[in-house]
This record gives C-alpha cells, structure tokens and sequence, in this order.
C-alpha cells in the first residue's frame, strides 16, 4: 500500500522526517508519534502535496512525486482540524467532495446515502452540520474520505477532540472500514494504547525518525495492563488491599507502582494480563470477595512508555 | 452485493465489530419495518478526474454565486441586485418602445456604468462567500486532497465569479437588445453596439471579479472582506473622478485620462471609449486615444494577471 524510501523532509530549521523506509501492507496501520513527530508531514507527502527533500515513496505503487492526482482520485483524506463549513448539511458538503473526487452526479449523491449511513449519520445529515456534535462532525470528515471508495484512507487523528464513548465508536468505525469495506487505513495518533486495539500494524516515528514498526501483537504482549478498581466492603474496608493480597496468591503478577498523582489512584491496581483468563480470574476473585467493581479496563500507554521499552530493549526496527 | 449484517438499525452500531457471519440469518426475527444495512458496496463506475472536477467547483461556485443550491436566505440578496439591475432596461426598452424612439436612450456601453454600485454590491456580497468561506473553515485541504490542483481550484473560482458578474450585467443588455429588435431598431447598428456592451462587460467582469476575489481570498472575515471590495470599487471611483472634475475646473485637462488609470471602473470607461466605440463619459468629453487606450488595455491585462498571481500564491500557503 505505501512504501518509502529513506525519505527525508527538511525545512529551513527543522528536520521533519529523518531518512524514514517503510513498507506498510494491506489493512489497518497506525502511526504513532508524539506532537511534532512528522505524522502530518508524512501524509502530505503521501499526497503527493508536498516534495520530499530525498528519497522516494510510493502510494498504491504509484510515485508520489509524478502521480500525485492519480493517487488522490485512489486515496482519501481525512483532516485533523475542522474543515466543514457549518451552513451546509453533511449530504450537500459530502455529494459535493465525491464530485471533487471524479464521481459522475448520481453515482456521488448515491455513494453519499451510503457512506453516511455506514458512517452512522441517519436522518441528521440533512441538517446544517454547525449543529452537530463533536462526534458527528468527524463522523462527517470521515465519510468525505471514504464517498470515493478509495483503496487506502488516511486518517489524521482521528479521535481528537472525542469523550472516550466517541473515541471507542471512531476507533470501531475505523476497524469496520478495513473489516466490511475492504479499505486500508493509515491512521495517526499519539496515544497508542487506542491504536493497538484498532490495527494489525503500528510505526512508531519520533523526530522524524522510525522507531519502531511491528505488528500489534507484538505490542500487546509486552505492553497489556489491566486497570482495576473495586469497592470496599464491610467484610473488607480495604477492597484494594483484598484484591491484591487474593490476586497475588493466584498468581498474576501486580504492578507495584500505581500512577501518582492521579486522583483516586491509590485505588486502582495495575496487574499483567496474560491472556483472556485473567480477566475471567479478575471477575471470579472480585465477586467471591463479594467486592463491586468498579472498573477494569486496558491501560491507555502513553507513547513515552514505548520509548522507554525501545531504550531498554533496543528493539530493532523493521 | 448485498450482504446483510444483524446490528441493521441500532444507532450504536458503530461501536461494535460487526461480523457479517457472526449470526446466522436464521436466527432473525423477519420484520418487514426493519431497515436492513445492506452492507458495504464498492464503487466500480467511471472516475471522471480533474477536468471534470474543475467543472463541477466551477458549476457549484456559479450557482453558489447567485444562491442556488444553498439556503433560501442567501439567494434573497443575489436575486434582488439580479432584479433591481434587470429592472431599469426594462424599463428603457418599455419607454423607447411606446414613445417608438429610434434608439435606445441608455447606451448598452454605459448601463453598467450607471449601474456600478448594484454591481459592487453584488461582489463585495458574493466574492467572500465564494473563497472566504473555503479558507475561514478550513475547508481547502478537502479539495486539494483530491485529484484537482491549486490552478484548478483558482481557475474554477475565477471564472465562476466572473461568470457571475457576466450574468449579472449582460443580462439587462440582452433585454435591452430584444427591446431595440421590437421597437423595429436598425438592426445592424443595435447588434453591433450590443456586442461592444458585450466585450465592455465581459473585461469588467473578469476584471472585478479578479479584484474582489482577491480581496476577499486575503480577509478570512467576511464582513472585512466586503468592506474591503466596496472600498476598492467605490470609493476608488469616487476618488478619480473627483480629482478628474477638479482637473477639469483647472484647465488641466491633460491628467484627465491619466487619472483615469487609477480605478478599476475608469479603467473600463477608458478602455471602451478607445476601442469599443462607446462615448466619453470623462469630464469634458475628454477622448482616450489609441495610444493612452493601449496603456489602458496593459493595465487592464496585467491586473487580471496579478490578481491570477496573487490568488495562486495565497493558496500555496494552505495546503493541507
């Protein structure tokens, strides 16, 4: 789908991108970087919008630098910041960008039915999008990427700006569009814990540099924590306490240090999960301990953590 | 292809992973209300590419210009000035008509003219609703992720809002053409001076267009936008010929036609009174020659082109 060749991008004072190879397959790839990391430049590129200072890349087989239109009648883009304008409605603004994208009139405003609906706007899209919420408007964005039927999609953060229910339906909407559309997807963040789940493969760039590139099970494994909250009972006034001392003699190794600082983060346990069993472990020793819980749920990694493990490991790139 | 997935008509849908095979189709309720997801199809048809993208932004800037396929609200001003500029060769055409003059008494290359600021309105409303809006929500990027190019974003932008202004004041010539035809006109002088109304209008358009685009392009606030246009037009006008008059009053009847340079509606007045055999309509009848009408006609183009130049090196900048 996209592979690149020690591409750099310099500016007058910044590198953006540091002799980058790459070589991203088929199917739902993240791209992970820290603010500044050189996400945004990679995707212009990409484009065919913005010249490499050297190297090469190529999108779908095609060279960037000669086939730019080409590629773009074939990819789609989907902006970080907001881009619709709020006195138009979804289905005005998107039947109007299939045409910008080559559909013939009634092919566009068919396409636009369905990718608003399989995006999940109903009877809404008929309405002025200034009205919509956070989620619609890139509910929106995200189906004027897709109305082309492109072979390859690229989502710049996808989920900003989203409360963490938006943020699960996005990163859903995302999978399905690989899953049931048959789309490839390249989608940055900075969090990768929300990646892992969503694609097969994540590139880790930093400074413009690769820092990593493995498929997600590789970072599961290393990287999969489980965040536990209970209650506390009469029977046990220290609920968290309970749980660690019954957890620890099942077996399953418990972090000691909890993330300080936060607020009721003396309350939470951090504990390894090996596999599917430990959760049902999890579940089984909470309710025999007749405890509530509160929570239990996949710790969100920052990517400094990566970093930290690549400085340990020095895992090498792909 | 139509496959369909059991989670059809839950809102929360998206949630979820769906899995077409997941459940059995037998396991379903039949219900006659329920709206199928009929699944995902692809695309297979024709992918008409860049021209014909650069066609459609140029059709949908057009009737944007003039409201069409926007709210109802924003067709009310276009419409009015559209009206309020048809309205006086109409009746022109139903004077000289009844009273069977033996030609019209408004000239086609001076309705315009007497017009202007009908004119003006209707760009300084239309110009920033046509670029501003684009640049102000961030809208650009959309269009140049896809298989146009910035020439082709300018080019369609452009000629549309010349289009528009073309519609505009062609229009009242053309009612005024047919009303020469019926008042049993000579018909060969008619459609002769009609025409040079024609190309008179046709390089104002182009030429305000270019101007208001600009403008416009470079104040993402539209209410800046169109204060901006009225200044430029209006008070420039206003500007020359006031100095014209006072060269006039002072005998320096030389530097009439130079400051005639200096706003864009003289610039068309001198244009046409030098090749399109329209009257002087300078102080004291002042005549451009051929040879002023030239450096007329040199400004004229090299405006356009900068006007060009200026919105290609705006967009540049946006990108992405």
């Amino acid at each position: 789908m996209i592979a690149t060749e020690s591409l750099s991008k310099r500016f007058p004072r910044v590198t953006a991108l540091d002799r980058l190879s790459l070589d991203i397959g088929p199917g739902v790839t993240g791209l992970v970087g820290a603010n500044g990391a050189g996400k945004s430049t990679m995707i212009k590129i990409l484009l065919g919008l913005s010249p490499a200072t050297e190297g090469s890349a190529q999108v779908l087989g095609l060279d960037v630098r000669t086939h730019g239109p080409e590629i773009r009648e074939r990819v789609g883009y989907m902006p970080e910041h907001d881009c619709l304008p709020p006195d138009v409605s979804a289905t005005e603004l998107v039947v109007h960008m299939a045409r910008m994208s080559g559909l013939p009139p009634a092919a566009a405003r068919e396409r636009t039915a369905d990718t608003l609906r399989h995006v999940g706007l109903y009877e809404e899209r008929y309405r002025p999008i200034g009205g919509y919420s956070t989620g619609m408007k890139q509910r929106v964005k995200l189906a004027q990427a897709l109305v082309h039927d492109p072979k390859l999609v690229l989502l710049d953060e996808p989920t900003n700006g989203l409360d963490p229910v938006g943020r699960d339906e996005m990163l859903g909407l995302i999978r399905k569009v690989w899953t049931d559309f048959g789309i490839s997807v390249l989608v940055t963040s900075h969090l990768l814990g929300e990646l892992e789940r969503t694609c097969d493969h994540v590139v880790v760039i930093d400074g413009g540099k690769l820092l990593r590139s493995s498929s997600t099970s590789d970072f599961t494994r290393t990287t999969t924590t489980l965040a536990v909250e209970v209650t506390d009972s009469d029977a046990h006034p220290d609920g968290t306490g309970a749980l660690r001392a019954a957890l620890a003699t099942a077996g399953v190794t418990i972090h000691a240090g909890v993330e300080d600082g936060l607020p009721g983060a003396g309350h939470i346990l951090l504990l390894e999960a090996s596999g599917e069993e430990t959760y049902d472990l999890v579940r089984d020793t909470v309710a025999g301990l007749g405890l509530g819980l509160v929570r239990m749920e996949q710790r969100r990694h920052h990517i400094a953590e990566v970093f930290k493990a690549t400085d340990q490991e020095e895992v090498p790139a792909r | 292809m139509s496959s369909q997935t059991p989670d059809a008509n839950q809102i929360s849908h998206a949630n979820q992973i769906p899995d077409a095979n997941q459940i059995p189709d037998a396991t379903r309720t039949p219900d006659a209300t329920r709206i199928h997801n009929i699944g995902y199809r692809s695309y297979d048809g024709p992918r008409l590419g860049r021209a014909y993208a650069r066609r459609s932004l140029f059709s949908q800037s057009l009737r944007g210009a003039y409201g069409l396929g926007r709210s109802a609200k924003s067709k009310v001003l276009p419409m009015l000035l559209f009206a309020v500029m048809c309205a006086p060769a109409l009746i022109i055409v139903a004077i000289s008509v009844y009273t069977k003059a033996d030609k019209l008494f408004v000239e086609y290359t001076q309705y315009a003219i007497l017009l202007q600021l009908v004119v003006a309105v209707f760009l300084a409303s239309q110009a920033p609703q046509s670029v501003s809006r684009d640049l102000r929500f961030r809208t650009v990027p959309l269009y140049f992720s896809r298989p146009i190019e910035r020439v082709d974003y300018v080019l369609a932008k452009f000629g549309a809002m010349a289009s528009a202004l073309f519609v505009l004041t062609a229009t009242p010539l053309f009612i005024m053409w047919i009303g020469s035809m019926l008042a049993k006109m000579d018909f060969a002088e008619q459609a002769k001076m009609f025409g040079q109304g024609l190309v008179s209008v046709a390089v104002l358009s182009v030429l305000f267009a270019g101007l208001g685009l600009v403008m416009a392009a470079l104040t993402p606030r539209r209410g800046f936008g169109v204060a901006a246009v009225i200044a430029v037009l209006v008070i420039s006008f206003g500007a020359v010929t006031t100095l014209q008059g006072i060269s006039y009053a002072t005998d320096n009847t030389g530097a009439i036609v130079w400051l005639g340079l200096f706003s864009p509606l003289t610039l068309v007045i001198g244009l046409q009174n030098a090749f399109l055999g329209a009257r002087a309509s300078f102080p004291g009848e002042m005549q451009v020659g051929a040879g002023v009408g030239v450096v007329y006609l040199a400004i004229v183009l090299g405006l356009i082109a900068a006007c060009y130049g200026i919105l290609m090196a705006r967009y540049r900048k946006v990108g992405l």
